[in-house]
């Protein structure tokens, strides 16, 4: 029981997280914003007994995707080479 | 009254919530301007797909694929979840990754040759 | 308008298609038999204790082949996109030096950041982890050696090396195991020890290692091409 509250509370901020990173304007917000569904879809799969999944989702979807975007965002954000 | 008793059940509720984040995404991709938010919006559903696959690999009340002291040898088949979508959602956020990187070149390219990220502004192919 | 409103409807047929899926969803009470099979005969013929090092290793190994193939050719279009041209040969964008914390503690925790994640894919036969989540906390701890020195540059030639050596060893290991053992990327070819040592289940800790070591490359090389 105590495991099914738990892990619709994760699935919760799963889904408020995506709909921020959806709505948001400002397109760094909107990427930090998707690194945090994936920390909480990490935290997930720990609740789903499969912690090989956790921890490649927590090092690779929250971590690494999440600066390969900001690193894009600075490339495209400073005027254009001419 | 049996399908009552599933929707209480784990796997079901984050059955639930990867569709959600799915059509998330979609929406995402399919409503935004901004090339690096369509982006966004893709590595959402590809999270979605993900939580699918696992929460379908989960078997009430049982635990980790891993044999280790609280685990026996003899008695393993009947203690631990299935191995296998966990081993294939391992290979498939690995490929999410790769898939984001080269889409994100693309609108660095992009942005280099038009001078902006809106894909309102990609009309080569336009009649 | 009209647009955003055949988006919505379009969303709106597929939610209901999905709906469908979860109301008739029953989970299951029993593994299938091939999980079973995987579970049951997986620790006696291949020595591992974490199974789904097993599956990915050598029961699924064809396709962890065919990952490590799909985010080469990834990794290889990153690079052919982001190529430094060479009329940008000569400009330097002005860096902001990273603050004194950052740079200070690199050089306490890269050691360890390292360390880590080595046990982690040499380790993988064992305890939850392998060669995936190894080589990213290896790449992480290269990207932390980047933010902290704006000013950095990986080595081309010990990356170069290092990944083409690491794919290259992990198709030996391969056809290895097709002359000496049972079959393509079979893990037998090598004593499989007692069960649960560190030198155990035959060639699989290689494996794992090699994998381990392409990807965290590759994925530092990736997270270098994309900074500038």
């Amino acid at each position: 029981m105590i495991l099914l509250l738990i892990g619709a509370a994760l699935c919760a901020g799963i889904v408020a997280s995506a709909l921020l990173a959806v709505h948001l304007g400002n397109t760094v917000s909107a990427a930090i914003s998707a690194g945090m569904a994936s920390l909480f879809a990490a935290i997930t799969y720990v609740v789903l007994a499969a912690p090989d999944v956790a921890m490649t989702e927590a090092a690779i979807g929250s971590g690494l995707t999440t600066v390969i975007f900001l690193y894009a965002i600075r490339r495209t954000s400073e005027p254009p080479e001419q | 009254m049996s399908q009552l008793i599933n929707a209480t059940s784990l796997p079901f509720v984050v059955l639930a919530a990867g569709f959600l984040v799915i059509l998330i995404g979609l929406w995402g991709m399919l409503t935004r301007r901004n090339i690096i938010q369509i982006i966004i919006g893709f590595s959402l559903t590809d999270t979605g797909v993900h939580m699918l696959m696992v929460a379908v690999g989960y078997l009430n009340g049982r635990t980790a694929p891993i044999l280790d002291a609280a685990v026996d040898r003899a008695s393993a088949a009947s203690v631990v979840v299935d191995p296998i979508p966990s081993a294939l959602v391992l290979t498939a956020i690995v490929i999410g990754l790769g898939i984001t990187a080269l889409m994100l070149s693309y609108a660095i390219q992009i942005h280099k040759k038009n001078g902006s990220l809106s894909i309102d502004d990609c009309s080569e192919l336009k009649g | 308008m009209i647009k955003r409103a055949a988006a919505l409807l379009s969303l709106l047929l597929l939610g209901l298609v999905f709906l469908r899926l979860v109301v008739d969803y029953a989970p299951h009470t029993a593994l299938n038999p091939i999980s079973e099979h995987y579970v049951a005969a997986g620790p006696d013929e291949l020595g591992a204790a974490n199974i789904v090092t097993a599956v990915l290793v050598t029961y699924r190994g064809l396709d962890t082949l065919g990952e490590v193939a799909v985010f080469f050719i990834s990794a290889a279009g990153v690079g052919l996109l982001l190529r430094r041209r060479e009329r940008d040969m000569g400009k330097t964008t002005t860096h902001r030096p990273a603050s004194e914390l950052v740079g200070t503690a690199v050089h306490f925790l890269l050691p360890l950041i390292f360390l880590l994640g080595a046990y982690i894919f040499i380790n993988g036969h064992l305890t939850p982890g392998g060669g995936f989540q190894g080589g990213a906390v290896l790449a992480s701890g290269i990207m932390l050696r980047l933010l902290a020195d704006p000013h950095a540059r990986l080595r081309h030639r010990t990356v170069h090396l290092l990944e083409s050596s690491a794919g290259f060893g992990y198709v030996l290991v391969g056809v290895l195991g097709l002359a000496l053992a049972g079959g393509f990327l079979d893990n037998r070819f090598l004593d499989l020890g007692t069960f649960g040592e560190l030198f155990s289940a035959g060639a699989m800790p290689i494996i794992y290692v090699l994998i381990g070591v392409k990807v965290g490359t590759e994925l530092g090389a990736v997270l270098e091409r994309m900074k500038e």
